[in-house]
């Protein structure tokens, strides 16, 4: 008796979990997974993908989002940050870096809203240089001080008051990966399905 | 004393009492389980001062951007995964270890079977984490939220958790006693659950969007299958304990636990409402959510009706006044959390300090306070001695409940103006970066008040190992019981 319902406790414990599991994870991944890449929809060059590790290793998922909601839901549309995202978009992220954060703008279309090299370069030197009343973190470590840049190297223009005297800040190669797949970051493409705009008086709560 | 069988039944053939027997089997099972509790119990306050000192650090660095703006390691993107992982599978999963090798005993009435197993994984699990912090820290975080430990770190720890298991399986198959009590379900449930939910998470099973499913579906389900339970089950058994009734309801305890067990497993993707997934799916997880009101309802009127008429209770024992704060916590952080993840809430809440609010009022004020009262409880009956100075428990208190509710009415009334700003396109982004700025340095200062608390606490946990202070006879109350519980 006591036998029996300890393998009753067991199995429905398990059958729970499995229930969950195969209900919000296996059928959306069985779905998701048919879905074919958009041709527009480049593979990360070997230096994106160092960058995309810059990304994580910095991480930048912690304030910055890499989804855009649909138009009457929140105000994605309305900031011009990009169409409504769809699967398709992601089927070359691993891991996925959707986000939960937004206490910075969100970067999914940031490489065609912001294509400019040297900002996104001052910018990661340090924000507030380009971003006024930004708190993200300075990441100086990507940069290196030395007399004078080398011979394929470029020097941040940086203001009087920041920049090193005699000296000179140049890039390092993470600092590019990361800006290259900064840059990268545009799914500005059309696709042949995106979400419906939000019908606001049904489909709530 | 020992309590072994011969003792036991020594005590019964001399004519004492069965309550005397009963006591001396009790002192033999407090003894098995003494020493892994205490080393889980301590190892977990340590990873406690760690992770509020990095929380703290990681607070001050939206505060104070450019401060300590040079050193990598402590740059805000590595020191909040480091904070996450610290206080959740550091503190509350070790010192909830300890509190359920304690209640194991208790509730089986038996010793605690295969101890050395307890030893090892207490020591994997602390090498798991010091590795796994170190490799976030040095740039090897591997990218998903709640599972950043990169895979040797994570191993280590699954390892650890299978070898805490299969002690507390062996010991529930000895049981000896015929009726399994309600905390002991949930522990039963979490230790299947835990380790495999665990291993699927770091398996890398996913990829794309479908690793955003999997992300969601593990990070809420950790809370689900793991976190909670250690709540439950300690208030599940220290409010009964202390006030010395039965719990109010064993069907509602019933109903309280299937209804968990089928609801809570299915709420993960209401983390990403308004992403790119089917909206079925988002849809079904939301619905899920909502449903969790029959499983909150049926612990909330279990726990409160229990303590009801018992309230005076709480200004006498410290254990009784942190488990019910941390048993209301519960019953507000899921009334919240179910409203929460409606697409209406979620429009503005999404993506902004709220949910961090939300996280701690669970994490901290349900769960963290219930473990902080299983410690007032279980460490001076291991230790034999007394908490020595009752002012030190008020203080610490007082500083984590007030320090928890500013961090929360911060975070949720600062998160909510963010959100709503956001949805304002008129508004710039950087004026709904600067209106935080108020709200985020307040939750610096109630964070920090919560460490301070921590760090009290562990000076106080240190005498009581070191037998120091003054020798008491009778539990530390907070004022003197003229007719109190029994404690």
């Amino acid at each position: 008796m006591m036998f029996i319902r300890s393998f009753v406790f067991f199995l429905g414990v398990l059958a729970t979990f499995a229930l969950g599991w195969v209900g919000i994870v296996g059928i959306p991944d069985i779905m998701i997974a048919r879905v074919q890449p958009p041709a527009e929809l480049k593979r990360y060059t070997a230096d994106q993908l160092f960058g995309r590790r810059m990304y994580i290793r910095e991480g930048c998922l912690y304030c910055h989002s890499q989804q855009v909601r649909a138009e009457g839901f929140g105000s994605d549309q309305a900031r011009f940050w990009g169409r409504a995202s769809v699967p398709a978009d992601y089927q070359y992220d691993k891991p996925h870096l959707l986000g939960t954060m937004r206490t910075g703008p969100d970067l999914f279309n940031i490489g065609a809203r912001q294509p400019n090299e040297d900002w996104h370069l001052l910018h990661l030197y340090n924000p507030r240089l380009v971003s006024r009343g930004s708190v993200m973190p300075p990441y100086p470590w990507l940069f290196e001080v030395k007399a004078a840049p080398g011979p394929r190297e470029k020097a941040l223009v940086l203001p009087d008051s920041v920049a090193p005297a005699g000296r000179v800040v140049v890039p390092t190669a993470e600092a590019h990966a990361l800006v290259a797949y900064l840059l990268g970051m545009n799914h500005t493409y059309p696709v042949s399905q995106t979400p419906a705009p939000y019908d606001t008086a049904h489909a709530r709560p | 004393m020992s309590g072994t069988p011969t003792d036991v039944k020594r005590a019964r053939a001399t004519g004492h009492d069965q309550r005397i027997a009963d006591e001396v089997l009790r002192i033999g099972i407090d003894a098995s389980a003494a020493s892994p509790t205490v080393l889980y119990l301590l190892s977990g306050i340590a990873w406690l001062l760690i992770g509020s000192v990095a929380g703290v650090a990681a607070s001050l660095k939206l505060d104070l951007p450019d401060w300590l703006g040079g050193v990598g390691p402590l740059t805000f993107g590595r020191l909040r995964p480091v904070h996450l992982n610290t206080v959740t599978y550091g503190w509350i999963s070790l010192a909830g270890s300890g509190m359920i090798v304690w209640l194991m005993g208790r509730l089986c009435r038996t010793e605690i079977r295969w101890p050395g197993l307890l030893y090892a994984s207490a020591i994997l699990w602390n090498i798991g984490l010091a590795a796994g912090s170190l490799l976030v820290l040095f740039g090897y975080n591997a990218g998903m939220e709640w599972l950043e430990f990169p895979l040797p770190a994570a191993a280590i720890i699954a390892l650890a958790f299978v070898l805490f298991a299969v002690s507390m399986f062996r010991t529930f198959a000895d049981r000896q006693v015929e009726h399994v009590y309600v905390s002991l379900w949930y522990i039963l449930a979490s230790m299947t659950w835990f380790p495999i939910l665990y291993v699927i998470a770091n398996a890398g099973l996913y990829q794309g969007v479908g690793e955003a499913a999997m992300n969601w579906w593990y990070g809420h389900n950790a809370i689900t299958v793991w976190f909670t339970p250690i709540g439950l089950a300690g208030a599940y058994y220290f409010i009964p304990k202390v006030i010395g009734r039965p719990i109010y309801s064993y069907y509602l305890g019933l109903l309280g636990f299937w209804s968990f067990a089928l609801f809570y497993n299915w709420n993960g993707l209401h983390h990403l409402v308004g992403g790119p997934l089917p909206t079925w799916a988002i849809s079904v997880s939301i619905v899920a959510s909502l449903m969790m009101f029959v499983p909150v309802l049926a612990v909330a009127v279990n726990h409160h009706m229990t303590a009801l008429g018992h309230l005076q209770s709480v200004r006498y024992s410290p254990t009784l006044r942190f488990v019910v704060f941390g048993a209301m916590s519960y019953t507000a952080v899921s009334f919240q959390g179910s409203l929460e993840a409606t697409r209406s809430v979620q429009e503005v809440a999404h993506f902004t300090h709220y949910t961090i609010g939300h996280a701690h009022l669970g994490m901290y004020a349900f769960v963290t306070m219930v473990l902080f009262g299983a410690i007032y409880y279980i460490l001076p009956r291991i230790a034999k001695w007394e908490w020595p100075y009752p002012v030190l428990i008020k203080a610490h208190f007082w500083l984590s409940a007030v320090g928890v509710m500013l961090y929360f009415v911060a975070l949720t009334v600062g998160g909510w103006l963010q959100g709503l700003a956001m949805n304002t396109s008129a508004v710039p982004f950087l004026d709904t970066v600067q209106q935080t700025l108020p709200w985020l340095w307040a939750r610096s200062v109630g964070g920090s008040m919560m460490t301070i608390a921590h760090f009290i606490f562990a000076a106080h946990v240190a005498l009581v190992i070191y037998r120091a202070g003054p020798m008491r006879f009778a539990p530390a109350w907070f004022r003197k019981a003229e007719e109190g519980a029994a404690e």
